[in-house]
Protein backbone atom coordinates (compact mmCIF):
# COMPACT_ATOMS: atom_id res chain seq x y z
CA UNK A 1 0.00 0.00 0.00
CA UNK A 2 1.49 3.34 -0.90
CA UNK A 3 0.48 6.79 -0.05
CA UNK A 4 0.85 9.57 -2.04
CA UNK A 5 0.86 13.39 -1.29
CA UNK A 6 1.31 16.69 -2.79
CA UNK A 7 1.92 19.27 -1.01
CA UNK A 8 1.25 23.13 -2.61
CA UNK A 9 2.03 22.22 -6.35
CA UNK A 10 2.18 25.04 -8.63
CA UNK A 11 3.54 25.00 -11.94
CA UNK A 12 4.21 27.58 -14.19
CA UNK A 13 5.22 27.91 -17.83
CA UNK A 14 6.49 31.11 -18.22
CA UNK A 15 3.87 33.78 -17.49
CA UNK A 16 1.13 31.53 -17.41
CA UNK A 17 0.25 29.64 -14.28
CA UNK A 18 -0.90 26.02 -15.17
CA UNK A 19 -1.44 24.46 -11.39
CA UNK A 20 -2.15 26.92 -8.29
CA UNK A 21 -1.21 25.16 -5.10
CA UNK A 22 -2.63 21.75 -5.47
CA UNK A 23 -2.69 19.69 -2.15
CA UNK A 24 -4.12 16.35 -1.93
CA UNK A 25 -3.36 12.74 -0.69
CA UNK A 26 -3.97 9.92 -2.60
CA UNK A 27 -5.63 6.87 -0.42
CA UNK A 28 -4.03 3.32 -0.65
CA UNK A 29 -6.42 1.00 -3.31
CA UNK A 30 -8.84 3.62 -4.34
CA UNK A 31 -10.17 4.41 -7.71
CA UNK A 32 -10.18 8.60 -8.24
CA UNK A 33 -11.46 10.36 -11.13
CA UNK A 34 -9.44 13.53 -12.52
CA UNK A 35 -11.90 15.56 -13.48
CA UNK A 36 -11.62 19.08 -15.71
CA UNK A 37 -11.86 20.35 -18.91
CA UNK A 38 -8.84 20.40 -22.03
CA UNK A 39 -6.28 22.30 -20.07
CA UNK A 40 -7.26 22.52 -16.90
CA UNK A 41 -3.75 21.07 -15.81
CA UNK A 42 -4.75 17.44 -15.57
CA UNK A 43 -1.54 16.15 -17.60
CA UNK A 44 0.82 18.70 -16.28
CA UNK A 45 -0.08 17.32 -12.41
CA UNK A 46 0.08 13.87 -13.69
CA UNK A 47 3.51 14.86 -15.32
CA UNK A 48 4.78 16.25 -12.15
CA UNK A 49 3.40 13.25 -9.81
CA UNK A 50 5.48 10.83 -11.85
CA UNK A 51 8.27 13.23 -11.63
CA UNK A 52 8.81 13.79 -15.68
CA UNK A 53 8.37 17.00 -15.28
CA UNK A 54 9.40 19.36 -12.03
CA UNK A 55 6.93 21.36 -10.08
CA UNK A 56 7.69 25.43 -9.96
CA UNK A 57 6.94 24.85 -6.32
CA UNK A 58 5.95 22.43 -3.83
CA UNK A 59 6.42 18.48 -3.54
CA UNK A 60 5.07 15.20 -3.81
CA UNK A 61 6.15 12.35 -1.33
CA UNK A 62 5.77 8.96 -1.98
CA UNK A 63 5.35 6.97 1.15
CA UNK A 64 6.81 10.03 2.77
CA UNK A 65 9.81 10.55 0.60
CA UNK A 66 10.35 13.05 -2.20
CA UNK A 67 9.50 11.82 -5.54
CA UNK A 68 12.63 13.88 -6.99
CA UNK A 69 14.92 11.71 -8.93
CA UNK A 70 14.17 8.66 -6.32
CA UNK A 71 13.79 5.59 -8.26
CA UNK A 72 12.80 3.44 -5.45
CA UNK A 73 9.64 5.76 -4.68
CA UNK A 74 9.01 6.32 -8.58
CA UNK A 75 8.60 2.53 -8.71
CA UNK A 76 5.83 2.26 -6.80
CA UNK A 77 3.63 4.72 -9.41
CA UNK A 78 3.25 4.72 -12.92
CA UNK A 79 1.80 6.66 -15.36
CA UNK A 80 0.17 5.68 -18.66
CA UNK A 81 0.33 8.70 -21.31
CA UNK A 82 -0.63 10.20 -24.52
CA UNK A 83 3.16 10.92 -24.93
CA UNK A 84 4.21 7.80 -27.10
CA UNK A 85 7.56 6.86 -25.23
CA UNK A 86 9.05 3.85 -27.77
CA UNK A 87 11.03 3.57 -29.95
CA UNK A 88 8.89 2.79 -33.06
CA UNK A 89 10.65 0.00 -34.74
CA UNK A 90 10.56 -1.72 -30.80
CA UNK A 91 7.97 -4.78 -31.01
CA UNK A 92 5.41 -5.28 -28.91
CA UNK A 93 6.87 -8.10 -26.64
CA UNK A 94 10.25 -6.23 -26.54
CA UNK A 95 8.34 -3.48 -24.83
CA UNK A 96 6.84 -5.43 -22.53
CA UNK A 97 10.50 -6.90 -21.50
CA UNK A 98 11.89 -3.15 -21.67
CA UNK A 99 9.08 -2.14 -18.55
CA UNK A 100 9.97 -5.56 -16.96
CA UNK A 101 13.51 -3.74 -16.02
CA UNK A 102 11.81 -1.07 -14.32
CA UNK A 103 9.14 -2.72 -12.90
CA UNK A 104 10.68 -5.87 -12.25
CA UNK A 105 7.32 -7.35 -10.56
CA UNK A 106 5.67 -6.75 -14.66
CA UNK A 107 3.01 -9.76 -14.85
CA UNK A 108 4.13 -11.29 -18.53
CA UNK A 109 1.08 -13.97 -18.14
CA UNK A 110 -1.82 -11.05 -17.29
CA UNK A 111 0.16 -9.11 -20.44
CA UNK A 112 -0.15 -12.17 -22.67
CA UNK A 113 -4.04 -12.97 -21.80
CA UNK A 114 -4.65 -9.18 -22.69
CA UNK A 115 -3.26 -9.04 -25.94
CA UNK A 116 -4.96 -12.07 -26.48
CA UNK A 117 -7.98 -10.42 -25.77
CA UNK A 118 -7.77 -7.40 -26.85
CA UNK A 119 -6.63 -8.79 -30.96
CA UNK A 120 -3.24 -7.34 -29.91
CA UNK A 121 -0.22 -9.30 -32.42
CA UNK A 122 3.17 -9.28 -29.87
CA UNK A 123 5.40 -9.42 -32.94
CA UNK A 124 4.04 -5.95 -34.38
CA UNK A 125 6.80 -2.95 -34.08
CA UNK A 126 5.14 -0.40 -32.47
CA UNK A 127 5.15 2.10 -35.13
CA UNK A 128 2.82 -0.15 -37.13
CA UNK A 129 -0.07 -0.03 -34.67
CA UNK A 130 -2.86 2.32 -34.94
CA UNK A 131 -3.96 4.85 -32.74
CA UNK A 132 -6.31 2.56 -30.82
CA UNK A 133 -3.53 0.03 -30.38
CA UNK A 134 -1.22 2.53 -29.55
CA UNK A 135 -3.21 3.01 -26.38
CA UNK A 136 -4.30 -0.30 -25.26
CA UNK A 137 -0.85 -1.13 -25.22
CA UNK A 138 -0.13 1.31 -23.24
CA UNK A 139 -3.18 -0.09 -21.03
CA UNK A 140 -2.00 -3.24 -20.89
CA UNK A 141 1.30 -2.27 -19.54
CA UNK A 142 -0.68 -0.21 -17.09
CA UNK A 143 -2.41 -3.18 -15.62
CA UNK A 144 0.82 -5.02 -15.87
CA UNK A 145 3.23 -3.67 -14.16
CA UNK A 146 2.85 -4.04 -10.35
CA UNK A 147 2.96 -0.45 -8.69
CA UNK A 148 1.12 0.22 -6.34
CA UNK A 149 -0.51 3.90 -8.17
CA UNK A 150 -1.23 3.95 -11.89
CA UNK A 151 -2.16 6.79 -13.11
CA UNK A 152 -4.32 6.63 -16.51
CA UNK A 153 -4.02 10.06 -18.46
CA UNK A 154 -7.25 9.42 -21.62
CA UNK A 155 -6.40 5.26 -21.40
CA UNK A 156 -9.65 4.92 -24.14
CA UNK A 157 -8.16 7.68 -26.54
CA UNK A 158 -8.75 6.03 -30.16
CA UNK A 159 -10.76 2.87 -28.59
CA UNK A 160 -14.03 1.76 -30.16
CA UNK A 161 -16.88 1.13 -27.68
CA UNK A 162 -15.95 -2.27 -27.50
CA UNK A 163 -12.64 -2.30 -27.03
CA UNK A 164 -13.45 0.67 -23.89
CA UNK A 165 -15.99 -1.64 -22.32
CA UNK A 166 -13.13 -4.28 -22.56
CA UNK A 167 -10.66 -2.28 -20.77
CA UNK A 168 -12.90 -1.28 -18.04
CA UNK A 169 -14.14 -4.86 -17.15
CA UNK A 170 -10.77 -5.52 -17.29
CA UNK A 171 -9.54 -2.73 -14.78
CA UNK A 172 -12.40 -3.97 -12.43
CA UNK A 173 -10.94 -7.67 -12.73
CA UNK A 174 -7.28 -6.72 -11.75
CA UNK A 175 -8.17 -4.49 -9.12
CA UNK A 176 -10.22 -7.12 -7.43
CA UNK A 177 -7.57 -9.50 -8.13
CA UNK A 178 -4.72 -7.11 -6.91
CA UNK A 179 -6.32 -3.31 -5.41
CA UNK A 180 -4.25 -0.52 -5.59
CA UNK A 181 -5.04 2.73 -6.76
CA UNK A 182 -6.06 4.62 -10.22
CA UNK A 183 -6.48 7.77 -11.33
CA UNK A 184 -7.92 8.20 -14.20
CA UNK A 185 -8.34 11.22 -16.33
CA UNK A 186 -11.03 11.32 -18.92
CA UNK A 187 -13.33 13.14 -21.22
CA UNK A 188 -16.07 10.18 -21.55
CA UNK A 189 -17.15 10.61 -17.54
CA UNK A 190 -20.41 8.76 -18.22
CA UNK A 191 -18.32 5.89 -18.66
CA UNK A 192 -16.45 6.09 -15.70
CA UNK A 193 -19.41 7.24 -13.20
CA UNK A 194 -19.82 3.89 -11.57
CA UNK A 195 -16.18 2.81 -10.77
CA UNK A 196 -15.23 5.55 -9.79
CA UNK A 197 -14.77 5.84 -5.94
CA UNK A 198 -13.46 9.59 -5.69
CA UNK A 199 -13.49 12.68 -7.44
CA UNK A 200 -11.08 14.90 -8.24
CA UNK A 201 -11.90 18.17 -10.30
CA UNK A 202 -9.36 20.68 -11.68
CA UNK A 203 -10.79 24.11 -12.85
CA UNK A 204 -8.24 26.60 -13.82
CA UNK A 205 -5.09 24.85 -12.38
CA UNK A 206 -7.44 24.76 -8.99
CA UNK A 207 -8.58 21.76 -7.31
CA UNK A 208 -11.78 22.95 -6.58
CA UNK A 209 -13.45 19.49 -5.37
CA UNK A 210 -12.28 16.09 -3.32
CA UNK A 211 -14.92 14.08 -2.38
CA UNK A 212 -16.26 10.53 -3.14
CA UNK A 213 -18.78 10.04 -5.94
CA UNK A 214 -21.55 9.11 -3.78
CA UNK A 215 -21.21 12.36 -1.48
CA UNK A 216 -21.06 14.86 -4.37
CA UNK A 217 -24.36 13.16 -6.02
CA UNK A 218 -26.03 13.28 -2.88
CA UNK A 219 -26.09 17.26 -2.95
CA UNK A 220 -26.68 17.63 -6.50
CA UNK A 221 -30.11 18.74 -7.69
CA UNK A 222 -32.18 19.51 -10.39
CA UNK A 223 -35.18 21.73 -9.71
CA UNK A 224 -37.33 21.80 -12.77
CA UNK A 225 -40.91 23.69 -13.49
CA UNK A 226 -42.17 26.97 -14.67
CA UNK A 227 -39.19 29.53 -14.73
CA UNK A 228 -41.03 31.76 -11.62
CA UNK A 229 -41.23 29.05 -9.18
CA UNK A 230 -38.07 27.45 -9.70
CA UNK A 231 -36.06 30.44 -9.32
CA UNK A 232 -38.18 31.79 -6.57
CA UNK A 233 -37.56 28.17 -4.66
CA UNK A 234 -33.62 27.94 -5.68
CA UNK A 235 -32.76 31.93 -4.68
CA UNK A 236 -30.09 32.47 -2.65
CA UNK A 237 -29.16 28.29 -3.07
CA UNK A 238 -25.39 27.69 -4.40
CA UNK A 239 -26.93 27.60 -8.24
CA UNK A 240 -24.47 26.29 -10.51
CA UNK A 241 -25.95 26.88 -13.93
CA UNK A 242 -29.89 26.08 -15.36
CA UNK A 243 -31.39 24.94 -18.45
CA UNK A 244 -34.37 26.30 -19.98
CA UNK A 245 -37.14 25.49 -22.42
CA UNK A 246 -39.66 28.04 -23.17
CA UNK A 247 -40.81 29.22 -20.13
CA UNK A 248 -39.75 25.69 -18.01
CA UNK A 249 -36.78 25.48 -16.86
CA UNK A 250 -34.24 23.57 -14.53
CA UNK A 251 -32.08 25.24 -12.31
CA UNK A 252 -28.73 23.13 -11.13
CA UNK A 253 -28.16 23.22 -7.35
CA UNK A 254 -24.72 22.14 -5.74
CA UNK A 255 -25.00 22.18 -1.78
CA UNK A 256 -27.73 22.53 0.62
CA UNK A 257 -31.11 22.99 -0.18
CA UNK A 258 -33.34 25.01 2.07
CA UNK A 259 -35.65 22.23 4.20
CA UNK A 260 -38.03 25.40 4.83
CA UNK A 261 -38.95 26.32 1.41
CA UNK A 262 -42.14 24.88 0.13
CA UNK A 263 -41.54 23.17 -2.80
CA UNK A 264 -44.94 24.12 -5.36
CA UNK A 265 -46.24 20.90 -6.76
CA UNK A 266 -45.16 22.01 -10.46
CA UNK A 267 -42.20 21.88 -9.18
CA UNK A 268 -40.07 18.85 -9.19
CA UNK A 269 -36.34 17.89 -7.58
CA UNK A 270 -34.13 15.23 -8.93
CA UNK A 271 -30.87 13.96 -8.80
CA UNK A 272 -28.27 14.78 -11.58
CA UNK A 273 -25.13 12.83 -12.78
CA UNK A 274 -21.71 12.99 -12.47
CA UNK A 275 -21.45 14.18 -16.45
CA UNK A 276 -24.27 17.11 -15.73
CA UNK A 277 -22.55 18.12 -12.24
CA UNK A 278 -19.22 18.23 -14.56
CA UNK A 279 -20.30 20.58 -16.45
CA UNK A 280 -22.25 22.74 -14.90
CA UNK A 281 -19.59 23.01 -12.33
CA UNK A 282 -16.93 23.88 -15.04
CA UNK A 283 -18.77 26.41 -17.33
CA UNK A 284 -16.92 29.76 -17.10
CA UNK A 285 -18.76 31.48 -14.44
CA UNK A 286 -19.85 29.25 -12.31
CA UNK A 287 -18.22 28.53 -8.37
CA UNK A 288 -17.90 25.67 -6.21
CA UNK A 289 -18.59 26.60 -2.88
CA UNK B 1 -26.11 -12.97 -16.64
CA UNK B 2 -25.36 -9.81 -18.43
CA UNK B 3 -28.70 -8.58 -19.18
CA UNK B 4 -30.26 -9.78 -16.24
CA UNK B 5 -29.48 -6.07 -14.49
CA UNK B 6 -29.49 -2.96 -15.65
CA UNK B 7 -28.11 0.17 -14.25
CA UNK B 8 -28.63 3.27 -15.03
CA UNK B 9 -25.98 5.87 -14.28
CA UNK B 10 -28.04 8.76 -14.95
CA UNK B 11 -30.43 8.02 -12.60
CA UNK B 12 -30.76 10.34 -9.66
CA UNK B 13 -30.96 7.33 -7.64
CA UNK B 14 -27.79 6.48 -5.86
CA UNK B 15 -25.76 3.33 -7.45
CA UNK B 16 -25.50 1.03 -4.19
CA UNK B 17 -29.41 1.42 -4.00
CA UNK B 18 -29.87 0.09 -7.72
CA UNK B 19 -27.30 -2.84 -6.97
CA UNK B 20 -29.47 -3.69 -4.10
CA UNK B 21 -32.25 -3.47 -5.96
CA UNK B 22 -31.55 -5.54 -9.36
CA UNK B 23 -30.33 -8.19 -7.10
CA UNK B 24 -33.68 -8.45 -4.90
CA UNK B 25 -35.65 -8.70 -8.55
CA UNK B 26 -33.59 -10.65 -9.71
CA UNK B 27 -34.53 -12.81 -6.39
CA UNK B 28 -37.83 -11.98 -6.79
CA UNK B 29 -38.34 -13.25 -10.28
CA UNK B 30 -36.75 -16.40 -9.63
CA UNK B 31 -33.33 -15.83 -11.49
CA UNK B 32 -31.59 -16.67 -8.38
CA UNK B 33 -33.38 -19.31 -6.49
CA UNK B 34 -33.52 -19.87 -2.51
CA UNK B 35 -29.95 -21.44 -1.32
CA UNK B 36 -28.42 -20.93 -4.39
CA UNK B 37 -25.22 -18.87 -4.49
CA UNK B 38 -25.37 -15.14 -6.27
CA UNK B 39 -22.90 -13.45 -8.57
CA UNK B 40 -19.99 -12.36 -6.75
CA UNK B 41 -19.20 -9.02 -6.20
CA UNK B 42 -15.84 -9.38 -8.42
CA UNK B 43 -18.19 -10.32 -11.34
CA UNK B 44 -21.07 -7.69 -10.64
CA UNK B 45 -18.17 -4.96 -10.20
CA UNK B 46 -16.48 -6.68 -13.66
CA UNK B 47 -19.47 -6.80 -16.10
CA UNK B 48 -20.88 -3.69 -15.25
CA UNK B 49 -17.92 -1.41 -14.48
CA UNK B 50 -19.37 -0.55 -10.81
CA UNK B 51 -16.74 -0.19 -8.22
CA UNK B 52 -16.70 -3.08 -5.70
CA UNK B 53 -17.16 -0.96 -2.96
CA UNK B 54 -20.54 0.22 -3.97
CA UNK B 55 -21.67 -3.50 -4.93
CA UNK B 56 -21.02 -4.22 -1.75
CA UNK B 57 -22.68 -1.57 -0.26
CA UNK B 58 -25.71 -3.03 -2.47
CA UNK B 59 -24.81 -6.36 -1.01
CA UNK B 60 -24.79 -5.29 3.23
CA UNK B 61 -28.31 -4.17 2.19
CA UNK B 62 -29.79 -7.16 1.29
CA UNK B 63 -27.93 -8.90 3.55
CA UNK B 64 -28.90 -6.29 6.54
CA UNK B 65 -32.96 -7.08 4.96
CA UNK B 66 -32.31 -10.89 5.71
CA UNK B 67 -32.44 -11.64 2.12
CA UNK B 68 -29.05 -13.20 1.60
CA UNK B 69 -25.82 -14.80 3.35
CA UNK B 70 -22.57 -14.62 3.50
CA UNK B 71 -21.06 -18.26 3.31
CA UNK B 72 -17.57 -17.38 4.65
CA UNK B 73 -14.58 -18.09 1.73
CA UNK B 74 -18.16 -18.97 -0.29
CA UNK B 75 -19.79 -16.26 -1.36
CA UNK B 76 -23.09 -14.46 -0.84
CA UNK B 77 -26.30 -17.21 -0.93
CA UNK B 78 -29.83 -16.43 -1.14
CA UNK B 79 -31.72 -16.84 1.92
CA UNK B 80 -34.90 -19.69 2.07
CA UNK B 81 -37.74 -17.31 2.65
CA UNK B 82 -35.94 -14.60 0.60
CA UNK B 83 -38.65 -14.71 -2.43
CA UNK B 84 -41.45 -14.35 0.24
CA UNK B 85 -39.95 -11.64 2.55
CA UNK B 86 -40.04 -10.01 -1.03
CA UNK B 87 -43.54 -10.36 -1.79
CA UNK B 88 -44.71 -9.10 1.79
CA UNK B 89 -42.78 -6.03 1.44
CA UNK B 90 -43.77 -5.12 -2.10
CA UNK B 91 -47.66 -5.95 -0.74
CA UNK B 92 -47.31 -3.75 2.04
CA UNK B 93 -45.74 -0.92 -0.43
CA UNK B 94 -48.03 -1.73 -3.41
CA UNK B 95 -50.46 1.06 -2.26
CA UNK B 96 -47.79 4.15 -1.43
CA UNK B 97 -46.02 2.54 -5.18
CA UNK B 98 -48.87 2.35 -7.29
CA UNK B 99 -52.10 3.38 -6.56
CA UNK B 100 -51.22 6.93 -4.62
CA UNK B 101 -49.38 7.58 -7.91
CA UNK B 102 -52.47 6.20 -9.79
CA UNK B 103 -55.40 8.94 -7.99
CA UNK B 104 -52.62 11.96 -8.31
CA UNK B 105 -52.54 11.44 -12.27
CA UNK B 106 -55.84 10.36 -12.23
CA UNK B 107 -56.36 13.90 -10.84
CA UNK B 108 -54.10 15.68 -13.21
CA UNK B 109 -55.89 14.06 -15.60
CA UNK B 110 -59.79 14.81 -14.37
CA UNK B 111 -60.68 11.29 -14.85
CA UNK B 112 -63.06 10.33 -11.58
CA UNK B 113 -63.38 7.43 -9.28
CA UNK B 114 -65.98 5.77 -11.19
CA UNK B 115 -64.12 5.82 -14.11
CA UNK B 116 -60.96 4.63 -12.78
CA UNK B 117 -62.13 1.91 -11.02
CA UNK B 118 -63.75 0.32 -14.37
CA UNK B 119 -60.21 0.73 -16.15
CA UNK B 120 -59.00 -1.42 -13.11
CA UNK B 121 -61.82 -3.79 -14.33
CA UNK B 122 -61.10 -3.46 -17.66
CA UNK B 123 -57.09 -4.48 -16.58
CA UNK B 124 -57.96 -7.87 -14.54
CA UNK B 125 -60.29 -8.84 -17.76
CA UNK B 126 -57.42 -8.27 -20.11
CA UNK B 127 -55.50 -11.07 -19.19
Amino acid sequence: MTEVTLNQISKTFGKQTVLKEISFQLKPNTIYGLLGRNGAGKSTLLNILTNRIPASSGEVQIDGQSNINNDAALGKIYLMSEQNLYPSRMKVFQIFRQTALFYPGFDFELAHQLTAKFGLNENLRFSRLSTGYHSILKDIIALSVDADVVLLDEPTLGLDANHRELFYQELMETYADRPRTFVISTHLIEEIAGLIENVLLIKDGNLVLNDSTENLLARSYAVTGPEKQVQEYTKGLNVIGHDSLGKLRSDYVFGKLDDERILPDTVSVDGIDLKKLFINLTNRESEVH
Amino acid sequence: MVMIMQFNFNSAEPLYLQVAEQIENAIFLGSFAAKEQIPSTTEISRDFQINPATVLKGMNILVANGLIQKKRGLGMFVLEDAQEKIRTKRKDQFFQDYIVKMVVEARNLGLDQATIQSLVERGFTQE
